[in-house]
C-alpha cells in the first residue's frame, strides 16, 4: 500500500463535503433582511464555509496529515470529517452526517475510477482546491494556508513516477472497495447503474500520453517499419487535447473533481439495493479491527492539531439539514440499514486551545458518567474509555 | 482456479485487503508448488493447499518511510522459483524435489524500482537462450537465462510508463504497458519488432495460450484483446494480428 495516499484522499473528500455544504446552504437560503433568528443566510453560509476551510487547512493539522502513513478505516475518517462538519455554527443530526458522508465518498470513489491516468488524481484534487479557494476569496489569510498546502502537493506529488501513482490509485481503490451506495444525480446522468456501479465510458479522449488504440507496427532489425495493420477496437475515442497543468495556477482540462452540484438538484442517496453485496460490508464493520488502538492514535493526533474556534457567546447552532424536510431525515435515521451504519461515537470536545495538543486531554473532555473499570495498560484506557460514552 | 485472502502465517485471520498480492501455481519437474506473495513476505504450499512448505519474510531493511514493501511476481523456471520484490530484487530459491528444505539461492539485481511480473520459459534443449523476463514500474525489461547462477542477457529499457505484464514464448517477448500498448521483442537481441496500440487505458494482464501461438491483453478500459503471434516466413521477423 502507498503511504502517501492520506492527503489526496483527505484533500479531495473534504473538497466535496464542501461542495455538498455550499450547496445544501444556498439551497436553504434566507434573504438576510428576512431571515428569523433561526434560518440560513448568505453570510452565514460563507461563515460557516470559512470556519471549515481554515480548520481544514491549519498548519499543524496539515503537518500530521502529510507524515508518510497507511489509510485508515472509513469509520475513522468519518470522525475527522464529523468533527471538521462542526467546526462552525453549523450542527448536523446523525442521519444527514450520514448521508453527507455517503456522497462524499461516492462522489470521490467517482473520480477515482474515471482518471485517465494515474497521475490524473492530482489534478482532480487541484480542481478541489481552485474552487475551495473560490469559496474563500475574500480572506487572504485563510487563502495563504491553501496555497501552501497545495505549494506542499506540488513539491511532493509533482516528482512522483507513474508507477508510484499506480500504487497510490491501487490503494485508494481498495478504500472504495465494496462501496455501492446509489447517488440520483449519477443514475439519472447514468453513470451509475442500478446495482450501484460506476460506468467506465468507451468514448472520449485517451489518456495523455496515450495512442488511439487500433494501430500494429511491425519493424525490422533496425527499427524501420515494415508493415502495418489498422484494427477496430470496439470504442469511439479521440486524440487528448492537452495535458492538464500542475501548476499553482493553470487550466487543469480534467473535469473531474469540479463542482457538480448546483442550487437546483437536490441529491438523494438509495438505501435500499445497496443491500446486494452486503455480505462482505458486514463482514468489515463487525469483525474486531486489531488496528483500532492505531486508529484513535492517530484520530487523536490529527484532532490534537485541529484548532476549533471557541463559539463566543450564546450563540444558537443552526442545524443544517441534508435531506429536504425534517421528517424525511427522522425517517432516513430510522430506516438506515443496520450493516450501513458507521457505529460512530459523538466526541463532545470542548475548544480550550491551550490543551489541544496531548491525547489525554482531549479525551478527558468527554463526559464519563460513571467510574470507568480498571484496565490493564494505557492503550486499553482509551478504548475503555470511548465504550463508555 | 485459487481466490486469495490475506492471511498471515502465524497470525489470526485478519481481512486487510493488501497490495500486490499474487497467487501463482508454479510447475516444477518433479512437483507443483502454490506460492502467495504480499507486502510481509512469500508463502509456498502444497498444491493442495494443505502445508506451508516454506515462509520468506520480506526484509524491509533498507525502504525509506515513504516506500512500500512487498513481493510481486512469481514463476518457476526449471527447478527454481523466482519472486520479485519493491526493491527491485528478484528473489531465486532452489526447490527441492520434495520437502521443505527451500533454500534463496541468489538475488538478482537488474532493477532499481518494484518488479511487477516475471515470465519464463523452458530452454528447449537450446544454449544461449533467454528463458526469464522480469519487468519493473519504471517499465524496464532484464532478459535472463536461467542456471545455478542467472545470467542477465539483455535489458530493454522503458519509456516513462509501467510495464505491470509480460509474456515470453519462443524467444518471442511480449510487454503490456501503462500507456495501453502491447509490445513484442525478439528475446536474443532485444529489438522492438511489434508495438501495438491496443488499449485506451493501462493494460492490467497478458495470458499467451502457447499451442496456439494467441496473446491475451486485458486493460483497465474494460475491452480484452487477442492477437495471433507468428513469424514472417520471408525475414522471420515477430508478426500479430487482431483476433478479437
Amino acid at each position: 500500500m502507498s503511504v502517501r495516499t492520506l492527503p489526496l484522499l483527505f484533500l479531495n473528500l473534504g473538497g466535496e463535503m464542501l461542495y455538498i455544504l455550499d450547496q445544501r446552504l444556498r439551497a436553504q437560503n434566507i434573504p438576510g433582511d428576512k431571515a428569523r433568528r433561526d434560518e440560513w443566510t448568505e453570510l452565514d453560509r460563507k461563515r460557516v464555509l470559512n470556519d471549515i476551510i481554515s480548520t481544514m487547512f491549519n498548519r499543524k493539522f496539515m503537518e500530521e496529515l502529510f507524515k508518510p502513513q497507511e489509510l485508515y478505516s472509513k469509520k475513522a475518517l468519518r470522525t475527522i470529517y464529523e468533527r471538521l462538519a462542526h467546526a462552525s455554527i453549523m450542527k448536523l443530526n446523525q442521519a444527514s452526517m450520514d448521508k453527507l458522508y455517503d456522497l462524499m465518498t461516492m462522489a470521490f470513489k467517482y473520480q477515482v475510477l474515471l482518471c485517465p491516468r494515474p497521475k490524473d488524481v492530482l489534478l482532480v484534487t487541484f480542481n478541489h482546491l481552485d474552487t475551495i479557494k473560490g469559496f474563500i476569496r475574500d480572506s487572504p489569510t485563510i487563502l495563504q494556508q491553501v496555497d501552501e498546502t497545495f505549494r506542499q502537493l506540488i513539491e511532493i506529488y509533482g516528482g512522483l513516477s507513474a508507477g508510484e501513482f499506480q500504487l497510490i490509485r491501487q490503494t485508494l481503490l481498495i478504500f472504495f472497495q465494496d462501496l455501492h451506495i446509489r447517488v440520483s444525480m449519477f443514475l439519472k446522468d447514468k453513470v451509475q447503474n442500478n446495482n450501484g456501479r460506476f460506468v467506465l465510458p468507451v468514448s472520449g479522449p485517451v489518456p495523455w500520453g496515450t495512442e488511439l488504440p487500433g494501430l500494429i507496427r511491425m519493424f525490422n532489425n533496425n527499427g524501420e517499419e515494415v508493415k502495418r495493420i489498422e484494427f477496430k477496437h470496439g470504442g469511439n475515442y479521440v486524440r487528448a487535447p492537452k495535458e492538464g497543468s500542475f501548476e499553482l495556477y493553470g487550466d487543469r482540462v480534467l473535469k473531474l473533481g469540479t463542482n457538480m452540484y448546483s442550487v437546483n438538484r437536490p441529491v438523494e442517496t438509495h438505501m435500499s439495493g445497496s443491500s446486494k453485496n452486503l455480505a462482505s460490508w458486514t463482514q468489515e464493520s463487525i469483525a474486531p479491527n486489531p488496528l483500532a488502538k492505531e486508529e484513535l492514535n492517530f484520530l487523536a493526533r490529527l484532532m490534537g492539531g485541529m484548532e476549533i474556534k471557541k463559539p463566543s457567546g450564546p450563540e444558537p447552532g443552526f442545524r443544517l439539514n441534508l435531506f429536504t424536510s425534517d421528517e424525511e431525515e427522522e425517517q432516513a435515521a430510522l430506516t438506515r440499514p443496520e450493516e450501513l451504519s458507521y457505529e460512530v461515537i459523538n466526541i463532545q470536545a470542548t475548544q480550550d486551545q491551550q490543551r489541544r495538543d496531548e491525547l489525554a486531554r482531549i479525551m478527558g473532555e468527554f463526559e464519563i458518567t460513571e467510574q470507568p473499570s480498571l484496565s490493564t495498560s494505557k492503550g486499553d484506557d482509551l478504548l475503555a474509555m470511548m465504550d463508555e460514552l | 482456479m485459487v481466490a486469495a485472502d490475506l492471511e498471515g502465517p502465524y497470525e489470526l485471520a485478519v481481512r486487510r485487503a493488501d497490495l500486490g498480492l499474487r497467487v501463482h501455481w508454479c510447475v516444477l519437474p518433479f512437483r507443483v508448488l502454490l506460492v502467495l506473495t504480499s507486502h510481509r513476505g512469500i508463502q509456498m504450499y502444497e498444491s493442495d493447499g494443505s502445508t506451508m512448505v516454506y515462509w520468506h519474510a520480506l526484509d524491509s531493511g533498507d525502504a525509506t518511510p515513504v516506500q512500500a514493501v512487498f513481493a510481486r511476481g512469481i514463476a518457476a523456471s526449471g527447478h527454481f522459483i523466482c519472486v520479485g520484490t519493491w526493491s527491485g530484487r528478484v528473489l531465486v530459491f532452489d526447490i527441492p524435489a520434495k520437502g521443505p528444505n527451500i533454500v534463496l539461492s541468489e538475488e538478482l539485481a537488474g532493477h532499481q524500482t518494484p518488479i511487477t511480473d516475471i515470465a519464463t520459459e523452458s530452454a528447449q534443449g537450446q544454449d544461449c537462450v533467454a528463458d526469464m523476463v522480469t519487468a519493473d514500474d519504471s517499465g524496464l525489461l532484464c532478459v535472463w537465462r536461467s542456471g545455478p547462477e542467472f545470467t542477465l542477457l539483455t535489458r530493454i529499457p522503458g519509456f516513462g510508463v509501467p510495464c505491470p505484464s509480460v509474456q515470453l514464448w519462443q524467444g518471442i517477448i511480449a510487454a503490456g504497458y501503462g500507456n495501453g500498448q502491447v509490445h513484442l521483442y525478439e528475446a536474443t537481441t532485444g529489438n522492438l519488432h511489434v508495438q501495438i496500440n491496443a488499449h485506451a487505458r493501462a493494460i492490467s494482464a497478458l495470458d499467451l495460450a502457447p499451442e496456439a501461438g494467441k496473446l491475451l491483453s486485458a486493460a483497465e478500459d474494460s475491452f480484452v484483446h487477442i492477437w495471433k503471434l507468428s513469424r514472417s516466413p520471408e525475414s522471420s521477423y515477430i508478426e500479430a494480428a487482431p483476433l478479437l
